[in-house]
């Protein structure tokens, strides 16, 4: 079997078996990571570009570790800020990144749909890294893959994302994935930071934690970033930690053990108090242990298919 | 110039006619209309086998880009994409550089247009509200009046201060010129690139919400109420909240008159899952109940004119990352098409109501002089062929950009020429 796209773009429209497909390769390579010598060769004589167009560690050296773990060449641009501010448009810089001769562009952007416009006008595959508010599907697939093992299988699970719905691109992936492989999904947080229609996925809406907890199996608790304090979508941290913040005391209107997780990078003690992120129930590193295997299994994929030669772009 | 139009299935909404008739053209004057009139060999004969001969069509919402920005259009392109679509004349709006918001700028527009393909289309400037577009201070009202322009209008941006619109209203309606008001309350729009609800949300896009026109109209009314020797017109109105206001306040016999794009009742938002940046406009593209409510608008007389909203953008423009391209799409040549596409032939207008919505309608607005019909009065017409199917083709249009969606598009219904000041435009591989 094979994925039906030669790019990753997003979760939206991928089926069950291409979720799984990615998710089982996933689960080998890992097995790949645990061993003495952590690198195999399918990726050899291609090169990958990373182009970062926003500022990001852990994404970054989760895709160049994958990458060279599967014998890639690896190359990385990073320019903060839009490609126009740097007086060049991103489809001058994509084409000349592939004029060296890439094979594969991975690309985080902060403008929604910039991956599938690379897409358009490259031959390389693209995987998207991130794009605004829209996708980001190696996160999901990390998530989902977390999940697997701890639960054993996705369907029925019910997962809740905690924070700001809105502006999250891993809430939009995640409500895809975990929609596709049958969990369900519910979302929580202030009102404001719930977009519009949300409700039309099929996805449950609290604006109270303490309602939801005793009903769900997992949380994922999102990034609240200041910036949307000032933006005047909340009135303060402070207020955010004590209502929508997850911690012990929420916690124990839990009727059964729930498992935790973050995307990270952790706003200690706001979204999340720092026992919890660091006891027993959260999976947070397990999460950034899985992103790796799940980058590579989707770099194998996509990098493996035979290219068919004069595609129409 | 002298011609013999041949079998002509007139409709003229004005007088309420519709027959099928010769006319006889001489010199930019009609010299004769009748079923047997004779011509002899110094006239050019076009046959129109019953296609359609109307008063001119006008574009009262178009860019023309000249002066400032003529890598995109300039006013030669522009009438040239007037005369392909078959409009006899364009608005053209004020957002240029420097700002139609002086009378010398007035009258270089409107020389312009004299001076282009033999001055075959009329450019009416529509002049700023304001000084430099700014919505702070009162453009030179009386003297843009004077120099020609035919209304007033920010467009691109809003008039957001009440107390400068309601001046605004007191201020042209000495003059009787009208406001034409882009209608959107910029403090809920700020970073929006598209409609607000299930698509941006499954796009992850920041939103523009509909009650952000809504909330502009229904002030905009009130001041109207309140002042109400003005004369208000809502440019590209989107939703259907905004009908339902414009409905109310014309039961009311304000003052007020509205019109609608082409796109607005053609497109959605769903279609924005390509991410095609020819679709990113302002208003955006809105829901199908919305398109639905405007297409009822337009057969119940609520929408008084279909206008373009011809925005033109380079591709260069165009061809980068959503949030960052330009908002809006080229419209003069597609426009007719689209019309006679989705309003004509699917029953929502008769052939003599679209005249209406393109002729006659926006000249009453800007009080123009009426468009007569009768022997020893100027020929102004469009020609139209409502049954003709053709493939939309960019790179055949006479604009300077080529920023529409519609490319390959299939429509039935075309403006196949035009008469207007003593000339004649067809379309090559129409006669």
């Amino acid at each position: 079997m094979k994925l039906k796209s030669r790019h990753l773009l997003g979760l939206e429209g991928m089926t069950k078996e291409e979720i799984e497909l990615i998710l089982d390769t996933a689960k080998s390579f890992k097995e790949v990571l645990e061993r003495p010598i952590k690198k195999v060769p399918p990726l050899q004589g291609k090169t990958i570009v990373n182009l970062f167009f926003e500022s990001s560690t852990r994404t970054r050296i989760s895709f160049e570790l994958a990458e060279r773990r599967l014998s890639a060449d690896v190359v990385n641009f990073t320019v903060v800020g839009s490609s126009v501010a740097k007086g060049e448009t991103l489809k001058d810089t994509a084409r000349n990144i592939e004029a060296m001769k890439v094979d594969m562009v991975v690309i985080r952007h902060s403008s929604p749909g910039a991956p599938h416009f690379l897409s358009r006008v490259v031959k390389a595959n693209v995987i998207n890294a991130g794009d605004g508010a829209h996708e980001h599907p190696t996160q999901a697939l990390l998530d989902m893959m977390t999940l697997r093992e701890k639960f054993g299988r996705l369907e029925n699970l019910h997962v809740c994302i905690v924070g700001d719905i809105t502006h999250s691109r891993v809430a939009r992936s995640n409500i895809y994935g975990l929609k596709t492989m049958g969990a369900r999904v519910s979302v929580c947080g202030p009102k404001t930071l719930i977009p519009k229609d949300i409700e039309k996925f099929g996805v449950g809406v609290y604006y109270n934690l303490e309602e939801v907890i005793p009903q769900v199996d997992v949380l994922n608790v999102l990034r609240i970033q200041l910036e949307r304090q000032k933006s005047g979508l909340f009135p303060s941290l402070r207020e955010y930690h004590r209502y929508f913040g997850v911690t012990r005391e929420k916690m124990q209107f839990a009727t059964k053990p729930i498992v935790i997780m973050h995307p990270g990078p952790i706003n200690r003690d706001v979204e999340l108090s720092a026992d919890l992120a660091d006891g027993p129930h959260s999976v947070v590193l397990e999460q950034v242990t899985n992103g790796v295997a799940v980058r590579m299994a989707v770099l194998y994929l996509l990098g493996t298919t035979t290219i068919v030669e004069n595609e129409v772009h | 110039m002298k011609v013999h139009i041949k079998s002509a299935h007139l409709i003229d909404p004005l007088k309420q006619q519709d027959m099928v008739t010769d006319v006889l053209i001489v010199n930019g004057l009609i010299e004769k209309i009748g079923k047997k009139v004779t011509s002899d060999s110094s006239f050019e004969e076009i046959k129109l086998n019953n296609k359609i001969l109307a008063p001119g069509f006008i574009d009262m919402h178009v860019h023309l880009r000249e002066p400032g920005f003529e890598h995109k259009e300039t006013i030669e392109t522009g009438c040239a994409a007037a005369a392909a679509g078959g409009f006899t004349a364009v608005c053209c709006m004020p957002n240029t550089e420097p700002a139609i918001d002086d009378e010398s700028v007035v009258r270089y527009v409107q020389e312009r247009g004299k001076q282009v393909l033999g001055g075959i289309v009329d450019v009416y400037p529509v002049a700023a509200a304001t000084k430099g577009r700014k919505g702070e201070e009162l453009a030179p009202i009386a003297e843009l009046a004077k120099a020609g322009a035919v209304a007033l209008s920010d467009d691109g941006s809003p008039i957001s201060n009440a107390e400068i619109m309601r001046r605004l209203f007191e201020y042209s309606s000495m003059y009787g010129l009208p406001v034409i008001q882009h209608a959107e309350e910029v403090t809920m729009t700020k970073g929006g690139l598209i409609n607000e609800g299930f698509t941006s949300t499954r796009l992850g896009m920041p939103g523009i919400p509909p009650i952000a026109e809504e909330i502009m109209v229904n002030r905009d009314i009130i001041i109207l109420r309140y002042v109400n020797s003005a004369k208000y017109h809502v440019a590209h109105v989107s939703t259907l909240g905004t009908l339902e206001c414009i409905k109310r306040a014309k039961k009311e016999k304000l003052n007020l008159t509205c019109e609608v794009t082409p796109h607005h009742f053609t497109l959605t938002e769903e279609m924005l899952s390509t991410f095609d940046t020819n679709l990113k406009v302002n208003p955006p593209l809105r829901t199908v109940q919305d398109v639905t409510s405007i297409k009822e608008g337009l057969k119940d007389g609520t929408i008084d004119v279909i206008a373009s909203d011809h925005a033109p953008h380079t591709i260069d423009e165009k061809e980068v990352e959503f949030s960052v391209a330009p908002f809006g799409m080229i419209g003069l040549e597609t426009a007719v098409g689209l019309a006679i596409t989705e309003l004509v032939h699917k029953g929502y207008l008769t052939l003599s109501q679209l005249i209406e919505k393109f002729s006659t309608n926006p000249r009453r607005i800007l009080s123009l002089p009426p468009i007569l019909i009768e022997e020893g009065q100027k020929a102004n017409f469009t020609i139209i062929d409502p049954d003709k199917e053709w493939i939309v083709d960019v790179e055949k249009f006479k604009s300077k950009s080529k920023n529409s969606p519609f490319q390959n598009h299939k429509l039935k219904g075309r403006a196949i020429g035009i008469i207007n000041n003593g000339r004649m435009y067809l379309s090559i591989d129409e006669t």
